[in-house]
């Protein structure tokens, strides 16, 4: 295992879909810094299925709200396409996040009042598609993850793994090249994450790039690279 | 799918916490209206009484030549000659530009007669319409009905012994006395009323009058326009408008209305912080969700445009029900705050203001919180995830 600060992974010459360059995150508590992230520097490619693992509180979740654009890191850079995320204001960056990146959130994460096709048209309403056209491709993907017959359903009728998969949905619906998902397994029976992972895994075959935060080793073995991500660093795996 | 689409499902499939927003607007706005209904209903019933209690304009010939007194014009000590203008003419006072806000025209005839070896003023009216000018007269037996009949003030029917149903010859005419005024402390004490027509005939002043008393509702003019309006058109005629009357009249009014204001700015106060609290817990709430869509790609205006078009949805109902629930408590309610009081019926321009008024609390109730919440970071929402 070597530490991905010093990792040949980051080739300078080679183009990389996402490069993390020595990024770090401090958060203040009282009048102490704590590091979240120290520093980690490593590259994705375009095409590949990157698992992110490590323990609770490790800072996995931080690095993958980093690279969503969501959480501004204290140092360091992200480069999207050599596009460094950080140097866009707010506004954007919620455009970056829109068009590029598709996001599963631990807990699925649902609007409570909109029903599943609505959900999943929700990122859709943003981006001027016409009503006809929203509503073909959001049947299309509920179809695609097995939940055509459950449209009209409100999220809290699901059992967790159809809103796991609504999310999934919500997540591609406006196929986004980066998927990015937190512990999307977290909270469902070991038959049912296994259902999500292949559906993630099919997806990503079809050439979506998906970096994936876990901290349960099952889950890695579906991913095509592991980063370990320990006390705020990371290492290949 | 449109962001107002988001807006108007979270109302509709989270009908109990619109219902209490709205419920917060409906209790502030109805507060307001009702009170507004009831005191405007109370002014209108205060104007009216207020109008309706005898003439504040009084027309009388440009004359120093007069003499005797009633009504505040004098008529002279025992010069009983009075200036007179034309009765065919007084009908032009209904030509004026004002002319709605007059009420009755009451032309009088002036003039001294000797009736039993003793003087006594004589004053000829419309009987009809001096009665209902002066309605606050009271009186035994019965109204004079027919030219032959006379109306006797307190102190003259003392003077000459005159009973209801006695006969009095004025001039070479006889007369049935048919009403005895009570004491008014007034003018009308000493003089003896009768048909204007008659009188005129026995005072040999056929077609002229030396007085018209004019009753003006001045709701919503000034009573100087209406004087000046009326001197215009008889400019030998001195016009004088009862201004303390009105004054007076308006002073109470106006304190009333003041009033009502003064407890409507505090309503809306109260209703306010009510409605921003309400607003402001509601979008505290919706945190995790913003964090959500703000993670999706939305912008802080998108997130803006959907509460604030909520706000907006909450505001404009909230603003109706008010303005209706605050109509029909009124409504109900008038006959037990004031007795003999009817409601004024819809105030179409305090519907707009409600409605705006509502609208407008609800949109700034939310602005802040909007704000805050659309500039929040969505790691800092999704942290409580």
């Amino acid at each position: 295992m070597a530490t991905m600060t010093q990792n040949p992974a980051v080739d300078a010459n080679a183009k990389h879909l996402i490069e993390i360059q020595g990024i770090g995150k401090d958060y203040q508590e009282g009048e102490s810094s704590v590091q979240a992230i120290r520093e980690m520097t490593f590259a994705i490619d375009d095409g590949e299925f990157v698992s992110i693992m490590g323990q609770s509180g490790s800072g996995k979740s931080t690095l993958l709200s980093i690279l969503g654009g969501l959480n501004h890191p204290t140092r360091g850079r992200i480069l999207l396409d050599t596009l460094d995320i950080y140097k866009l204001t707010s506004e954007q960056r919620a455009d970056l996040r829109s068009e590029y990146i598709g996001v599963i959130f631990q807990s699925f994460q649902l609007i409570p009042y909109l029903t599943v096709l609505e959900n999943v048209k929700l990122p859709m309403s943003i981006t001027g598609r016409k009503g006809r056209k929203q509503e073909k491709m959001a049947r299309d993907v509920l179809a695609r993850v097995g939940l055509a017959n459950k449209a009209d359903r409100l999220p809290d009728q699901l059992s967790g793994g159809e809103q796991e998969r609504v999310a999934i949905a919500r997540a591609i619906v406006n196929k986004p090249p980066i998927l990015l998902a937190d512990e999307p397994t977290g909270n469902l029976d070991s038959k049912t994450a296994e259902e999500i992972m292949n559906l993630l895994k099919e997806l990503n075959s079809e050439g979506q790039t998906i970096i994936m935060v876990t901290h349960n080793p099952e889950a890695c073995k579906h991913s095509s690279r592991t980063i370990m991500v320990k006390d705020g660093s990371c290492f290949e795996n | 799918m449109k962001l107002h689409n988001i807006s108007f499902n979270n109302l509709r499939r989270r009908k109990g916490k619109m219902i209490f927003l709205v419920l917060g607007l409906f209790i502030g706005i109805a507060t307001i209206v009702t009170l507004m209904s009831i005191t405007e209903s109370m002014t209108h019933d205060i104007e009216d009484r207020l109008d309706q209690y005898g003439a504040n304009i009084v027309m009388v010939p440009r004359s120093d030549n007069l003499a005797l007194s009633y009504g505040g014009i004098t008529m002279g000590g025992v010069n009983y000659q009075t200036v007179e203008f034309a009765e065919a003419k007084i009908p032009e006072i209904r030509t004026i530009e004002n002319s709605k806000n007059l009420g009755l025209v009451a032309p009088k005839v002036l003039g001294a007669a000797t009736v039993k070896g003793k003087d006594v003023l004589l004053m000829g009216v419309d009987i009809e319409t001096e009665m209902q000018l002066k309605n606050w007269w009271q009186f035994a037996g019965a109204p004079p009905a027919a030219a032959d009949e006379l109306l006797i003030g307190s102190q003259t029917a003392k003077t000459f012994s005159l009973a209801i149903g006695d006969i009095l010859t004025i001039g070479n005419r006889d007369f049935t006395v048919t009403t005895i005024l009570k004491p008014t402390g007034a003018s009308e004490d000493g003089i003896i009323i009768g048909d204007l027509h008659t009188f005129q005939e026995i005072l040999g002043k056929q077609g002229k009058v030396s007085m018209v008393e004019i009753q003006a509702f001045c709701r919503d003019c000034p009573i100087t326009e209406l004087v000046l309006q009326i001197g215009e058109k008889f400019p030998e005629a001195k016009v004088t408008g009862l201004r303390q009357a009105m004054m007076s009249k308006m002073q109470t009014v106006e304190m009333f209305k003041t009033f009502s204001y003064g407890i409507a700015v505090l309503v809306i106060f109260i209703g306010s912080l009510l409605v921003f609290v309400t607003m402001m817990g509601s979008v505290n709430e919706r945190t995790r969700e913003i964090g959500i869509v703000r993670a999706i790609g939305f912008r802080r205006g998108h997130v803006m445009q959907i509460i604030l078009l909520e706000a907006m949805v909450v505001g404009l109902l909230g603003g109706l029900l008010g303005y209706l629930g605050g109509n029909a408590i009124a409504w109900a309610a008038l006959p037990l705050v004031v007795k003999s009081s009817s409601f004024a019926g819809l105030n179409y321009n305090l519907g707009g203001v409600s409605l705006l008024l509502a609208v407008a609390l609800s949109l700034i109730a939310s602005l802040y919180p909007a704000q805050k919440a659309s500039k929040l970071d969505p790691s800092e929402a999704l942290r409580a995830l």
